[in-house]
């Protein structure tokens, strides 16, 4: 217990000291590097030491804890009014009002006969989820040391409060850690009100118009999803006089399908699942750590995680039907918009969301097998898709640009990036990367349960392999001639970084059959006493592409780049007009250069032709959600 | 006909392997002669003898290598390993989802490789390619749904043993594969990245860039996705060895037939009538099926 006590503090005691600390004090840097190797040894120290164990629950004498996480809650409450009503925005004011009056007259009405006899608990997946906070929260906060030094260069407009960055990140680990380990839902919702805090502040760093905008949006979609969530706890202890997420999965569905739902109502919008897609693709405009951090990896990963511990509940009702449709409609719909868009971090935003689509797919589906696919989804996504975030934040500030478009010929200037992202990418569709192990699994766990499913994940991959092939071409097209060569002044921190994130991409492809029997499987048999059995066939024929792709790249570049020499180079074909080999002989006697434009069908797959349908169609199926549940 | 079936049974999985890598390009390549012998026929020529491709094939190698960046011919080769893996994967009774999935590693190669070279030719190749495979993906998917829901397995080796007739249980998923099977045999109206015929495009799509023996390469690897692909059809009619086989080659023959009849399709058009076909074939057969369980 006091590993998890440590999990929770510790990040919040960095976060103090980046805060006060003046900045340029090198003292900084390297307390920040030994917090994140704690950070990394601890949840794997976790792992080791709770292999073998099933969950665990723990007895807490807290009556002096809960009073502080009161205060704590009324305090943020004020602080977010105040924030509002100095940029005059009035709604969050309203939602803020609704659900502290709710906690205020909850907490006089029934706060001296709340029983809460285990706060704090660990399974497998909250393991799992520690160590995906752990490992690429710390790497992506290294990643900050190299990033906002050049974020502030560039951004001269911009004040420079990296010490209020630095305690807000680790702060946000902090409250991670609570969600993933709480058991009283009470704390569980204070942590999740934490994140939402931690991701509106970080939004609005910037502090321009464009970035208040997008960070009360994401404030009042999460407060949206906050106020249901509050109104969940209050209506299942009102109704059952329970508070803790264990007891919750043991009691009778008709009782505590209402309150499960409105935690699911919350997961979506944390997860920016349809309706709530928009605060997601807005947050974008924050400094990359954070989108590689709270919108990819991890906070987004809290919304299915939630999903995920109430899916049971749910199952077999028309509401967990209506909540995998929710998942399949946002998988589908933004994979589809992903295809229109050229700005890279939307790219990789709607392709968040629509991953996070099919987990919360197949925490509706909620059979083993859709499990199991969920949790290596979770696994796999947030290892490579922070790697891509963090690899578009160093090309934003090469380039100059976040636009695919202007990536042309990246490999000719950031040559060993290219080959990070490409890993990142391919570990995102191709074949004998995590994602696509999952998916294989999801289809099958669907065709038993759900066939309308089965074909929105054959048309939703389609589309997947279409804007990841097209941008891997992009990046990987080669000129003749020159190209500068920028590749060294990406910093140190960053190197680092990327290496982690790209070698372990790689490695939970290889350790998953071990991730799967010692981690997941265990998690599964508690919930279903079965486990789905993977054809060992199958695992044997990835490895054999992993393995033979591990090999033969390597060496096949080797040979075309230094042993093959008998060739003869020439030009490309221009139509017979070369002027040289990237220009050719125009119209009335011009010299034209070549460009090369990637095809984005925004007649077929514009944001705003497919953003309203989705939000219809989920806001049609949320409300059955909740109509069925009500009744 | 039957003791051939008999003994390719008893085989294991490695000798199937085996067998596929040795004689797949030997009847792709074949089929390929076949292929030009009757289009020329159809357009009132003599057309070249059976055998040209392997003639052509044994050309192409002795050419000079010209190229235009180093790292071009790697993707090629890529493509036609994983090609030949994929079919190996499918003649070896493996799982049919992963087979598919595999293909879809070799085409992504494919595609990188017509990207590589930078010039405007090869570029729009590959785009195009690019949406010829997601206009036919998720019917390739489907064909594997639909399988499944019949037999209750994604093996290959256990659907093609299925005795009943599968072909009665997936007439619309059978349709939906046909449609996209044009674009797979890079026929007309699909052949819209790279066609074989000259009338279609003055400069070759995404091979522009890509000559000798590379282009030899390209073309074997065609013939051994075309060998998978009929395999896919022979698993429709896999209770009856000698019906599946007939009808393999009358598909093939369909597809010339097809390819002789139409010009070439815009890309909006190919990419539009394949997912509604998709749509309307695959889709509603597969929701039938599920219906009636």
């Amino acid at each position: 217990m006091s590993v998890l006590i440590f999990l929770i503090v510790f990040p919040l005691v960095i976060s103090l000291l980046a805060l006060v600390l003046p900045r340029g004090f090198h003292i900084r840097k390297t307390i920040g590097t030994a917090a994140n190797v704690v950070l990394c040894a601890v949840p794997i120290y976790l792992l080791v030491a709770n292999l073998d164990q099933g969950p665990s629950y723990f007895r807490l004498e807290s009556g002096f804890v809960d009073i502080l996480i009161f205060l704590l809650e009324v305090l943020i409450a004020g602080y977010l009014i105040y924030l509002s009503v100095r940029a005059k925005r009035y709604l969050p004011v309203v939602l803020v009002l609704i659900q502290m009056s709710m906690m205020i007259g909850f907490e006089f009405a029934y706060g001296h006969s709340i029983q809460v006899e285990h706060a704090l608990f660990m399974d497998k997946f909250s393991i799992i989820m520690a160590l995906i906070v752990g490992i690429i929260g710390s790497a992506i906060c290294l990643y900050g040391f190299g990033y906002m030094p050049e974020y502030h260069e560039h951004h001269p407009e911009v004040k420079d409060r990296r010490n209020y960055f630095g305690f807000l990140m680790y702060l946000f680990l902090s409250a991670m850690f609570g969600i993933i380990f709480s058991n009283n839902l009470l704390w569980l919702f204070f942590f999740w009100e934490v994140t939402t805090l931690c991701s509106f502040l970080l939004i609005g760093y910037r502090d321009d118009k464009a970035s208040q905008d997008s960070a009360f949006r994401a404030l009042n979609m999460n407060l949206i999803g906050g106020v249901v969530f509050a109104f969940g706890i209050v209506y299942l202890f009102v109704t059952t006089q329970t508070m803790e997420l264990d007891k919750l999965l043991l009691l009778d569905q008709g009782t505590v399908l209402l309150p499960a739902v409105c935690f699911a109502f919350a997961g979506l919008a944390k997860s920016a699942q349809f309706p709530f897609s928009s605060w997601l693709t807005g947050a974008m405009v924050a400094p990359t750590p954070v989108s590689a951090l709270l919108h990819s990896s991890t906070m987004v990963k809290a919304g299915v995680y939630l999903i995920l511990r109430v899916s049971p509940v749910m199952d077999n009702t028309v509401a967990a039907q209506m909540l995998t449709l929710i998942g399949g409609v946002s998988f589908l719909v933004t994979a589809l918009i992903a295809i229109s868009q050229s700005n890279a971090k939307k790219v990789l935003a709607y392709s968040t969301i629509s991953n996070l689509g099919l987990i919360v797919a197949c925490a509706g589906v909620n059979t083993p097998a859709a499990v199991w696919s969920a949790l290596l989804l979770i696994i796999f996504h947030a290892v490579a898709k922070s790697l891509l975030f963090l690899c578009v934040g160093i090309i934003e500030y090469k380039l100059g640009s976040r636009d695919i478009e202007d990536m042309d010929f990246l490999i000719m200037r950031l040559p060993k990036l290219t080959a990070v992202m490409m890993i990142g990418m391919a570990g995102m569709f191709l074949a004998p990367f995590g994602m696509i192990i999952s998916k294989f699994v999801t289809l099958k766990a669907f065709i038993d349960g759900n066939p309308a499913m089965a074909i929105i994940l054959a048309y939703g991959s389609a589309a997947t392999i279409f804007f990841w092939t097209k941008w891997m071409g992009k990046i990987i097209s080669i000129r003749h001639g020159e190209a500068e060569v920028v590749e060294h002044t990406v910093s140190t921190w960053e190197w680092i970084t990327l290496g982690i994130l790209a070698v372990a991409t790689v490695a939970v492809c290889l350790a998953f059959p071990f991730i799967s029997i010692h981690v997941i499987d265990p998690y599964i048999m508690e919930l279903f006493n079965t486990a789905p059995v993977i054809d060992m066939f199958n695992v044997l024929v990835v490895f054999a592409i992993m393995f033979s792709l591990l090999i033969i790249l390597p060496l096949g570049l080797f040979y075309y780049a230094f042993i093959n020499k008998h060739y003869k180079r020439v030009g490309t074909y221009l139509g017979g007009a070369n002027v040289s080999n990237i220009t050719f002989e125009g119209a009335m006697d011009s010299t034209q250069p070549i460009q090369l434009k990637n095809y984005y069908l925004e007649k077929y797959f514009g944001e705003e032709r497919l953003f309203y349908v989705g939000v219809f169609v989920s806001l049609t199926l949320i409300f059955i959600m909740f109509g069925v549940a009500a009744i | 006909m039957n003791t051939i079936h008999e003994i390719v049974l008893n085989w294991g999985i490695f000798e199937r392997m085996l067998a596929f890598v040795l004689l797949a390009p030997l009847v792709g390549g074949l089929l390929a002669g076949i292929d030009r012998k009757v289009s020329a026929r159809f357009q009132g020529r003599y057309g070249p003898p059976v055998l040209q491709p392997f003639y052509d094939a044994f050309k192409l190698f002795q050419k000079e290598k010209i190229i235009v960046n180093k790292f071009q011919d790697f993707n090629i080769v890529l493509f036609l390993l994983f090609t030949i893996f994929s079919g190996a994967l499918f003649f070896a009774g493996a799982d049919l989802l992963l087979t598919i999935f595999s293909l879809a590693l070799a085409g992504t190669f494919f595609v990188l490789g017509g990207f590589c070279v930078g010039s405007p030719y090869s570029h729009l190749g590959a785009e195009r390619e690019i949406i010829q495979q997601v206009a036919y993906e998720p019917m390739i998917i489907l064909v594997a749904i639909g399988m499944y829901q019949v037999t209750g397995s994604f093996k290959v080796s256990v659907i093609a043993q299925y005795e009943l007739p599968l072909i009665l249980y997936l007439p619309g998923v059978f349709a939906g594969f046909l449609y996209i099977l044009t674009i797979k045999f890079r026929k007309s109206p699909f052949d819209l990245s790279m066609s074989h015929h000259a009338h279609q495009e003055i400069v070759r799509g995404l091979t522009t860039e890509f000559s000798g023996s590379t282009l030899a390469l390209i073309e074997i690897a065609h013939w051994y996705e075309n060998v998978l692909l009929l395999g896919m059809v022979y698993l429709f009619f896999g209770f009856n060895p000698w019906l599946a086989v007939f009808v393999a080659l009358a598909t093939y023959l369909f597809e010339i037939f097809i390819d002789m009849n139409y010009a070439r399709f815009k890309w909006q058009l190919t990419f539009g009538s394949s997912w509604l076909f998709t749509a309307v074939a695959g889709v509603s057969n597969i929701i039938v099926l599920s219906l009636m369980r």
